[in-house]
């Protein structure tokens, strides 16, 4: 990468660097001049009238030429340092401790997960953790579920779908629906609303899967569209863009009730002061063990012939077909049981929110859980997992820079800037590391020694 | 009788946005094999530009002739938009050239992120509407009530895009350019070998893509009056379906293929539900795709073992 | 057919019992056709090399046996030593190698390079593991009887580590193989599935002479187990001569001779069709033996 970048410059010379530079700031200005510096707003009249602001732009252009001049004179040439002298110096301590890093990552990354919510209660108070067990926990627990679902289709057996979250939206309208209309319990619906999806999955996934490549992809993506079209437009069943509220909460096994009047109510009947804690912390465990059985049977299977047969489908198709494999129904498996555990996602989904709307299942929110999937590492839990903490996790923090007002006076609205710095985030991350955080792959068996297997063998799939 | 006609016309008009804009993901793809998810924001904020230039040409420094006005205006945002185009292809795309194949395609989705989060940080989240211009029709039968027009707004985007097309047209087939693209389709390492500057030539070709969205973006931005940060996904992901309906890769075949989901679009809103016209166009990829993966004229793909 | 074959002895070994016979088969690609009129016998507990120019259409052949191509004509009859039998130009492709038992292995290596050479192994062992596992219920639940099985497979996977001297290296993945490795695990690869028919493209190619030599060893090996008949595509001639039993050589999609290694050796079209000379020069070589040709060649 930094050799491609460099080659524009000659030898990387002081004036070289300074001409690259300039013509960055050029093209900084093409393109930031007229889409920052003249800001168009409706005056009172509702005509469009042009506000300039070219001091803005002069300091976005101002950064430009610097980071551009900063990047060729010091930081590629570093990174290239770097690499030469990194190479050799992976010895065999520094792999060991990569291992042993490895081995403990899991168990104590799970202890923190199982002790998060008390931690937050006991430094935050009952009130104080809402925020942090629900908008943070609850959020990335259901991302790193439909990472993990997603990462059986895409990562193990290497078939791009970009409509996954019609299977999320599936098992939301499944609860939604059946559970206001007929008053079913949220532990009977999992079940149906995970079944449902994968009911869906082998119907789109019958036709769909023996086309490659990115042909693929794209019809997975137009009927992700055209299942969030459909519950738009069924109006009669869905109430179309308004959605579903009043969807109704999770007890507590069947044995307590978590709305406010029930007589049964978790409160109540401990003798509590009436706080929304209860459920959100009971949610949070709740999804979170919900995530550890998509891991584990995810892990299970990896292992048992069906695994290994999606790897195998991923590295070589045609190789697979050779050796008797019925590519077909292997795909199917794969699709219908990433599709299960998006249902599964999505009736959690609509019992936290209340709520659902087309809104929440657009192709966006598939992007999302693909980019988990990608910049987790193909395949990897541990990968998916960190990817989804830093994705969703980071945007949601980013909610939190209200300081920044201080900064940009009282009209700043930094929630704005979320989904920008989201994108920005995305694309450095694949130039960063292209194959995502963890790239190895974990052989399912050994015969003397466990060896992980690096990245640059492990093939991303055709389709 | 009337109600076909004038279908038929908002059909031709719409299907020439599109397949503007599809022969976009369609080069882009024959050359690199990438689908650019990013190209209907890019179209979007081509789209943008020209309103903006629309308005700083006619209310700041009073052109009075709209279309002197619309003319500079295309040509602007054609330039612009390849310009960012083509810093797109080189921060986000080509550092990732040869690796891994769903690396581009995520940038791509980060990108096209930043795209629209960028236009509504910069030029807010509400519409942005046009004074209307060129207003004005042409009958052309009554019966009953009900009258089958055409707009000159409609005339004008049929025209320009006729012409563009002829220009890009001769520019793909009888200019070095050109033959350079199909060489780097063909096989880009030989290519390389043979002389053919790859980098320049993939570069070129985002920017011809770019300025083909441009132009759609003009045409859209007069045709609608109104455009918002959030315009790019929509047509996107049509025109993107209008490119493999006619078989990715092929240069007619997107001309085509936006026609037809063009009309596909038109005829559905008149004669069954406009509610289901989406899906409708998303139904004819999937059944196209599924039946016949090359599309109408894009080469069969062989396996070879 | 060419009247070389005409004055063929009209008792061959591999007609006896054959495991393969291809018949009258045809594989057309838009306007070429790639293989035209093809017919012989793979005989049961034989190596039987196909030989041709590059071009001649044996990868086609081949795939036309495996179910990649379907034939635009002719008719493809497998027959397992128990007596069942099968058309293969009706099956799917992974069905030829699960019911069939015909496994192969690829012109251009094809091993599943980011797996280790042991899971290489055992995803050829699919079927039979599957069906182990309950078609994988009971593996979730981790039953014994599945347990037992994977060891079964491992099992096997390490004799044939053992036979193609890659148990050092199971740990691996398959891509970070040399080259010469690679192409004996596809071999090994396709042994596990336990076939009837082994059809191998150009396994010899880029092997250095002491691996050929090692090559050969296995095959023969193979071959002396008696289960699993041989087809194999082979451009070097020393190999062909040495192992095989029976070879048919094609040249632009037609056979052109069909014997035993010295037979075919000797017969003149193949050795015009080897050395590329000129069609007249055919004629002169095959004059001087009386004999006729009917311009297959174009
Ligand atoms: N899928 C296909 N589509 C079109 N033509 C094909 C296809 N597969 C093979 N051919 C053509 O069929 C002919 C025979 O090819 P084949 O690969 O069978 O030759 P071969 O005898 O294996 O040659 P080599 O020794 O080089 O491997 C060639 O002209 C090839 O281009
Ligand atoms: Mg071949």
């Amino acid at each position: 990468m930094a050799a491609a970048k460099t080659t524009s410059g000659p030898g990387g010379s002081i004036a070289g660097a300074a001409r690259d530079a300039i013509l960055a700031g050029v093209v900084a200005l093409g393109i930031f001049g007229p889409l920052v510096g003249l800001k168009t707003e409706q005056n009172m009249q509702n005509e469009l009238v042009i506000t300039t602001r070219w001091g803005l732009v002069a300091i976005i252009v101002g950064i430009v030429i610097a980071g551009r001049f900063l990047l060729t004179t010091t930081i590629w040439p570093a990174m290239t340092r770097n690499k030469m002298r990194d190479k050799p110096a992976a010895t065999a301590g520094e792999i060991a401790f990569r291992a042993r890093l490895a081995r403990w990552f899991a168990p104590t990354g799970l202890v923190f997960l199982f002790i998060y919510p008390a931690l937050m209660v006991y430094f935050l108070g009952f009130q104080g953790s809402l925020k942090w067990v629900d908008n943070f926990g609850i959020q990335i627990l259901i991302y790193v579920m439909l990472g993990w679902g997603l990462n059986i289709v895409v990562g193990l057996a290497g078939l791009l779908d970009l409509g996954y979250v019609a299977f999320y939206a599936v098992g939301a309208y499944s609860y939604a629906l059946l559970a206001t209309h007929f008053g079913l319990s949220f532990w009977l619906l999992l079940p149906l609303a995970g079944t449902l999806a994968a009911l869906w999955g082998i119907m789109l996934g019958f036709p769909v899967l023996r086309l490659r490549g990115d042909y693929l992809a794209i019809v997975t993506l137009a009927f992700g569209e055209i299942i969030r079209l459909v519950l738009i437009n069924f109006r009669e069943l869905t109430n179309g863009s308004a959605g579903i509220s009043s969807i109704p909460k999770i007890t507590f096994f069947g044995i307590y009730s978590f709305e406010l009047s029930a007589p049964n109510n978790f409160a109540k009947v401990f003798d509590l002061p009436m706080s929304s804690a209860y459920y959100k912390i009971f949610l949070y465990y709740l999804i979170l063990l919900l995530a550890l059985l998509t891991a584990f049977v995810t892990l299970r299977l990896r292992k048992l012939p069906v695994g290994r047969a999606w790897e195998a489908l991923r590295e070589d198709e045609i190789a697979c077909r050779s050796l008797g494999i019925n590519t077909t129904n292997t795909k199917l498996t794969a699709f219908a049981l990433g599709a299960m555990f998006g249902g599964f996602a999505g009736s959690f989904f609509a019992a936290r929110q209340g709520f659902v709307s087309p809104e929440s299942f657009t192709f966006m929110e598939s992007a999302v859980i693909v980019a988990i999937v990608v910049l987790g590492g193909m395949g990897s839990m541990i990968g998916v997992a960190l990817a989804a903490v830093a994705m969703i996790g980071g945007t949601e923090l980013l909610r939190e820079l209200d300081f920044l007002k201080a900064v940009f006076g009282e009209g700043f609205d930094p929630d704005q800037f979320r989904m920008l710095i989201f994108g920005l985030a995305m694309v450095l991350v694949m130039i960063w590391k292209p194959r995502g955080f963890v790239s190895a792959r974990e052989p399912t068996v050994f015969l003397n020694e466990r060896k992980s297997i690096s990245g640059s063998f492990v093939k991303e799939g055709h389709g | 009788m009337e109600i076909f006609l004038q279908q038929l016309i908002n059909g031709i008009t719409l299907g020439s946005i599109y397949g503007l804009i599809a022969i976009g993901y369609t080069m882009v793809f024959g050359i690199i094999g990438m689908v650019n998810f990013a190209h209907g924001d890019v179209f979007m904020v081509s789209a943008f530009i020209a309103m903006i230039f629309f308005l700083l040409f006619t209310t700041v420094l009073g052109v009075s002739s709209v279309i002197m006005a619309l003319i500079a205006v295309m040509i602007i945002a054609m330039v612009l938009t390849g310009l960012l185009n083509w810093a797109i292809e080189r921060v986000a795309y080509r550092p990732l050239r040869g690796s891994f194949r769903l690396a581009p395609l995520i940038s791509a989705i980060g990108m096209s992120i930043v795209l629209s989060n960028f236009i509504q940080v910069a030029q807010g989240p509400r519409n942005k509407p046009l004074p209307p211009v060129l207003s004005g029709t042409i009958t052309l039968m009554e019966r009953n009530n009900f009258a089958a027009t055409i707009s000159y707004k409609q005339i004008m985007i049929w025209v320009v895009t006729a012409v563009l097309l002829a220009g890009f047209w001769y520019v793909v087939q009888k200019t070095p350019l050109g033959r350079a693209q199909r060489a780097c389709e063909q096989d880009r390492k030989m290519a390389a070998l043979l002389g053919v500057n790859v980098d320049r030539t993939i570069s070129l070709t985002f920017v011809m893509g770019a300025a083909l969205a441009a132009v759609a973006g003009t045409l859209y931005l007069t045709y609608y009056g109104v455009v918002n940060f959030s315009d790019g996904f929509t047509p996107g992901v049509k025109a993107f379906t209008a490119a493999v309906l006619g078989g990715i890769g092929s240069l007619p075949g997107a001309v085509l293929g936006g026609l037809l989901i063009g009309l596909i679009e038109t005829f559905w809103s008149g004669y069954f539900s406009i509610d289901y016209k989406d899906v409708a166009a998303f139904s004819i990829l999937a059944i196209v795709l599924i039946f016949m993966p090359q599309g109408l004229l894009g080469r069969p793909e062989v396996e070879k073992v | 057919m060419s009247s070389a074959l005409s004055s063929e002895p009209t008792l061959r070994r591999w007609t006896a019992d054959p495991v393969l016979t291809v018949e009258h088969v045809q594989m057309r690609f838009g306007g070429l056709v790639a293989v035209n009129d093809l017919s012989f016998e793979v005989g049961r507990g034989d190596i039987t090399a196909l030989i041709g120019p590059n071009g001649a259409g044996k990868t086609t052949v081949f795939n036309c046996i495996t179910g990649f191509y379907k034939p635009t004509q002719g008719m493809l009859l497998l027959k397992h030593a128990k007596g069942d039998t099968f058309l293969l130009e009706r099956m799917p492709d992974y069905r030829i190698s699960a019911k069939a038992r015909v496994a192969r292995t690829f012109q251009n290596i094809r091993l599943f390079s980011g797996m280790t050479v042991l899971e290489n192994l055992l995803v050829a062992q699919h079927n039979r593991l599957m069906l182990a596992s309950g078609m994988t219920i009971l593996g979730v639940l981790g039953l014994p009887s599945y347990k037992r099985a994977e060891k079964e497979s491992i099992e096997a996977a390490k004799f044939w580590l053992e036979k193609t001297g890659l148990t050092a290296r199971a740990d691996d993945p398959a891509g970070d193989l040399p080259y010469g490795a690679q192409r004996r695990l596809e071999i090994a690869r396709a042994m596990c599935t336990e076939p009837q028919l082994l059809c191998l493209d150009e396994p010899a190619a880029g092997l250095n002479p002491r691996e050929s030599a090692e090559l050969n060893t296995l095959l023969l090996d193979i071959r002396k187990m008696g289960t699993t008949s041989i087809l194999l595509i082979e451009h070097d001639m020393s190999v062909v001569m040495e192992i095989s039993d029976h070879v048919v050589v094609l040249e632009y999609g037609v056979k052109i001779s069909d014997g035993t290694p010295s037979e075919v050796r000797n017969d003149p079209r193949v050795i015009a069709a080897y050395l590329g000379v000129d069609d007249e020069e055919v004629e002169k070589v095959e004059e001087q033996l009386d004999e006729l040709t009917e311009g297959t060649t174009p």
